[in-house]
């Protein structure tokens, strides 16, 4: 399967869908869209994650690199994921101390709230 | 000693055909279910990995994976044809450079830089159990392996 990608942003809050595999043939697209997200002044972004079926090293290293953008910008880049098999290699690398991984958008919508 | 080879040009879009091919020989090898997933990115790590440094060294140049089942155990070996100039340097104080290296600890001496190179390898020592990389000036093998049950269907 081929990666989907849409956004949207409620309350200052963007709102990354993510559909497919992420791999290194398709992650210099997710790569691009959230370049160009930073650059338009979306610095709080959620990527959610739950129709994502595979996901590498390569990903990771577009959320990372995500994320060390919005953070220039005192933003955030948070995910979220309730599949065993995409959180498994965030636990490998360690990145679940990186990231803050919510169970459901509006989850993440409600912590985002309390923060602001 | 069943094997299934596969060669495929450096491109991005391949690899995840190696995955599929992958994932597919391991389950008629007999690999668990719990651990397909496992042999799906580890197989795509090395992939990955490998089309990244043919495309920074030799482009035209295939890259070869082979899949076997062996004893019990289905075990895949990805070669690629780029040197390894990130683990020359990172054996740069040693004597001389090992036969074969185990996963972790070669992606710990890795420098921090190598990023696909190091955290790839890093993510494949964590999810097979065996693993063994080949450095060499001529390119890079990592052979990587995971239990087969005895009643799985042969390879080929």
């Amino acid at each position: 399967m081929d990666l989907k990608l849409d956004h949207h942003t409620e309350d200052r809050l963007t709102i990354v869908e993510v559909e497919g595999e992420i791999d290194v043939y398709t992650a210099p697209r997710l790569r691009e869209l959230l370049i160009d997200l930073v650059n338009k002044g979306n610095f709080h972004l959620l990527v959610n994650m739950e129709k994502v079926d595979f996901l590498d090293s390569t990903g990771l290293g577009v959320l990372v690199g995500g994320l060390k953008r919005v953070r220039a910008h005192d933003g955030s880049l948070e995910l979220v994921c309730t599949q065993e098999r995409i959180l498994k290699i965030f636990r490998i690398t360690g990145l679940t101390k990186v990231f803050g991984i919510y169970a459901s958008v509006e989850e993440a919508k409600e912590a985002h709230g309390r923060d602001k | 000693m069943a094997t299934v080879e596969l060669t495929f040009s450096a491109l991005p879009a391949h690899v995840r055909t190696a995955r599929l091919v992958a994932t597919a020989i391991a389950r008629r090898t007999g690999v668990a279910e719990a651990l397909l997933d496992e042999v799906r990115l580890a197989v795509g790590e090395a992939c990955s990995r490998a089309v990244e440094a043919h495309r920074v060294h030799c482009p035209g140049e295939p890259i070869r994976i082979e899949l076997c089942d062996d004893s019990g155990r289905f075990e895949v070996t990805v070669t690629d044809s780029a040197p390894s100039d990130d683990l020359e340097q990172a054996y740069k104080d040693e004597d001389e450079l090992p036969v074969a290296v185990n996963g972790t600890e070669l992606a710990s001496l890795l420098p921090a830089d190598t990023l696909m190179s190091g955290f790839g390898i890093a993510v494949i020592a964590a999810l097979a159990d065996d693993v063994e990389v080949y450095p060499s000036a001529k390119g890079l093998r990592i052979r990587m392996s995971w239990p087969a049950a005895a009643s799985g269907i042969r390879a080929v």
